[in-house]
């Protein structure tokens, strides 16, 4: 270890054949009257992971995770822990602890008294109880606060006595739902990346719900994009962001131009023949589908580059507007392009330069062009 | 005693608390109630036009109608009976002698003293303790399940319930508890129903036992007891049984230790507001309750009305405001003292 380049461990048991996930969710389904909150969905979480349930209100992710904390009964289908099956088993015999939205502490009782209050359950002696309320205040930074109720607490404060509590019992898996929504923005950020240092030090699973896209990308592993009680799609933030296997996710994380064509075959070029652009796109690689079929192009607007310099004739994917509307963020700007065909387009640029003077401004013709690479095609 | 305003401010502060302790699960209980809010905002709108304004009825009141009562009684226990119109001799007197006016107060303290010679009373105040003690027990066991379902019901319901809890006040006291004669008496309602399903075959005597004193107590005092404990339930967060639950707590014990605790402000207050009126009550004892049902209202009610002896129901009184008050003034002392401790 002394010497050579010191080579970045890879953390991807998903990817790793031989790898038992410590969860397994299988086409469990939930419905409440006529509505489906969780639609025979099929999950695998691996040990160690930080794993991400990210969606819109409304799309079943808190749904799964009181299935998961034992809360709600599935109506069918199975959920297993460390290969054993847990979904008839009561919140209180499962090996899970979930940190709350509302952080959910025991108002009459003292942050140690939160805190042991797991423990207790177990009957473990009182001198065990108290290193560990030690140890789990020491954890999250708060270790003289154990005598204070929590309503003498700030809301940063409460949240980490939530997460101490939460902790102290060294479930297998840890649910948060929601932890950071009542935090405000600098305090969040802040606490995000003391959440994953945390979560590698105690080495537990942690299974996070959130509608915070922000949130999922800096601190998961792993991210489940779901839709309406269906998972979307689960991959690592990167492959969320960079390859989408929908518009939905495409939509749903980050923002987006969206194309929409029929497939062009072609041996050397496939490219998609489009109504919206006013020409045809190039593909950075063929498609297994018939000529003429459906689909869509995405592409990010920071990878559109935009000039006011027409480009070379000959150019692949190359569309011209006029400026519509500039939105100054401090660190890019964001432009609003009109295609010809009415179409607005976004593309951002980052402001390397201190802003003086703009170099493109509103009513401008510019021209956006993008190698085929940086785009990605969707079949749904 | 010169310590300025911060003593001052904290007295307040703790009297604040001590009363808050009562009045805040009543409040919320209110609040629950749409015209009582409707109501409160009207005051409200008041009580913006002067402090003095605001602060000052019930302090008015409080000394108009339980102060200066409380003096006249405090006096007239002192006194000795008389063949009068009152029927009792005056305590203070103002004598002329030589030109100079003297102020003569005659104490006598034979009343207190008969309190204490005659075991009649004893006994009164000792069952009077007993059956309002058991009555706040057993409305407490009856109120709470009604409470808790009540704090659980859907949210649009909920203001219907409160509204059900507080109807039968619409209708007379008295009449309600006449009602209970009818029900339990040897030919009554409850009797013939009993017959009829073919348990018992002679009438139970109900009526004119400690028995059916209980039942009216119970049905009467009812509502005082649930409401502060729905004000005290339906604030409670139920996450909170979630996390008690997920953190290894069996269903029946995280009753014991999350919600009993939660609810202890709505079990006290909802306790002393059904003690506190059963010690002194005459109504249910007399109209339901046999000869033999020895309570100290009663005995009250004899010595005023029957004896015609103002001073001895006046001592009577005096010592049945001086066994209520103690308790109280004790209990709320250790819950302030717990209170600062707390903090």
């Amino acid at each position: 270890m002394a010497s050579g380049p010191t080579t970045r461990r890879t953390f991807e048991p998903w990817d790793d054949p031989k790898s038992k996930p410590i969860l397994r969710v299988s086409s469990v389904s939930k419905s409440y009257g006529s509505v489906t909150a969780v639609d025979q969905l099929s999950l695998d979480i691996h040990r160690g992971e930080f794993f991400a349930l990210l969606g819109p209100s409304g799309c079943g992710k808190t749904t799964l995770l009181r299935m998961l904390a034992g809360f709600e009964r599935p109506d069918t289908g199975r959920i297993e822990l460390d290969g054993v099956d847990m979904t008839a088993v009561p919140p209180y015999r499962r090996p899970v602890n979930m940190m709350f939205q509302s952080y959910a502490l025991f108002p009459h009782m003292s942050v140690e008294g939160n805190i042991a209050f797991g423990l207790k359950q177990e009957g473990l002696p009182a001198r065990e109880i108290k290193t560990r309320v030690a140890e789990a205040l020491a954890l999250v930074q708060l270790p003289d606060y154990g005598r204070r109720k929590p309503h003498q607490l700030s809301g940063g404060q409460r949240q980490r006595v939530a997460l101490a509590r939460s902790l102290v019992k060294r479930p297998k898996m840890l649910l948060l739902d929601e932890p950071l929504a009542a935090l405000d923005r600098k305090l969040r950020e802040e606490t995000q990346f003391e959440l994953m240092t945390i979560q590698e030090q105690v080495g537990i699973t942690f299974v996070i719900v959130t509608h915070d896209q922000d949130e999922a990308m800096t601190m998961a592993s792993r991210i489940a994009v779901m839709d309406r009680g269906r998972i979307a799609q689960v991959a690592p933030p990167t492959e969320i962001y960079e390859q989408p296997n929908s518009r939905y996710v495409a939509d749903f994380i980050g923002s987006v131009n969206l194309f929409e064509g029929n497939y062009v075959g072609g041996d050397g070029a496939p490219t998609m023949r489009c109504a919206e652009a006013g020409c045809d796109l190039s593909l950075a690689q063929p498609l297994l589908v018939a000529p003429g079929h459906r689909l869509w192009v995405a592409i990010r607007p920071e990878k559109l580059e935009i000039s006011r310099e027409p480009p070379p004739p000959g150019t692949l994917n190359c569309l011209s507007g006029v400026v519509w509307d500039i939105g100054y963020l401090g660190d890019f700007s964001t432009y609003r392009v009109k295609l010809d065909s009415g179409k607005i387009v976004s593309a951002a640029e980052a402001n390397r330069m201190r802003l003086t003077e703009r170099t493109i401004s509103w009513e401008d013709r510019v021209y956006l062009r993008w190698v085929p690479q940086a785009a990605v095609a969707l079949l749904s | 005693m010169t310590f300025g305003a911060a003593t001052r401010e904290a007295t307040r502060a703790r009297w604040a608390a001590r009363a808050s302790l009562i009045l805040k699960p009543l409040q919320s209980a209110l609040d629950a109630f749409p015209p009582s809010r409707w109501l409160m905002r009207r005051l409200d709108r008041r009580a913006l036009k002067g402090r003095l304004l605001a602060i000052a009825p019930p302090y008015a009141w409080l000394l108009i109608f339980f102060l200066a009562p409380f003096a006249i009684v405090l006096k007239i226990s002192f006194a000795e009976p008389d063949v009068a119109m009152p029927p009792y001799t005056e305590v203070f007197a103002l004598i002329e002698d030589a030109g100079s006016f003297f102020l003569s107060i005659k104490l006598n303290f034979s009343n207190y003293l008969l309190l204490i010679e005659d075991d009649l009373y004893l006994r009164a105040y000792l069952n009077s303790l007993k059956i309002a003690a058991i009555s706040t027990a057993l409305a407490l066991m009856v109120g709470f399940p009604i409470a808790y379902a009540m704090a659980r019901a859907p949210r649009r319901w909920r203001g219907a319930l409160v509204m059900m809890m507080i109807l039968p006040f619409w209708t007379s006291f008295l009449i309600r508890v006449y009602a209970w004669i009818g029900i339990l008496k040897n030919e009554g309602l409850l009797n013939g129903f009993l017959q009829w399903l073919g348990v018992i075959g002679e009438p139970l005597t109900i009526l004119n036992t400690d028995f059916a004193v209980y039942i009216g107590i119970v049905y009467s005092y009812l509502p005082f007891m649930v409401l502060p404990l729905y004000a005290a339930l339906e604030r409670m967060d139920e996450s909170l049984l979630e996390a008690a639950s997920d953190l290894g707590c069996r269903p029946v014990k995280a009753f014991w230790v999350i919600t009993v605790p939660l609810a202890a402000p709505g079990i006290i207050a909802g306790s002393f507001l059904v003690f506190i009126p059963v010690v002194g009550e005459v109504v249910i004892p007399d109209l339901l309750g046999g000869s033999d049902t020895l309570m100290i209202g009663r005995l009250l009610w004899a010595e005023f009305f029957s004896n015609h002896d103002w001073p001895v129901a006046s001592a009577v009184a005096m010592i049945l405001l001086l066994i209520l008050v103690i308790p109280i003034v004790l209990f709320q002392r250790h819950q302030a003292a717990r209170q600062e401790a707390a903090r």
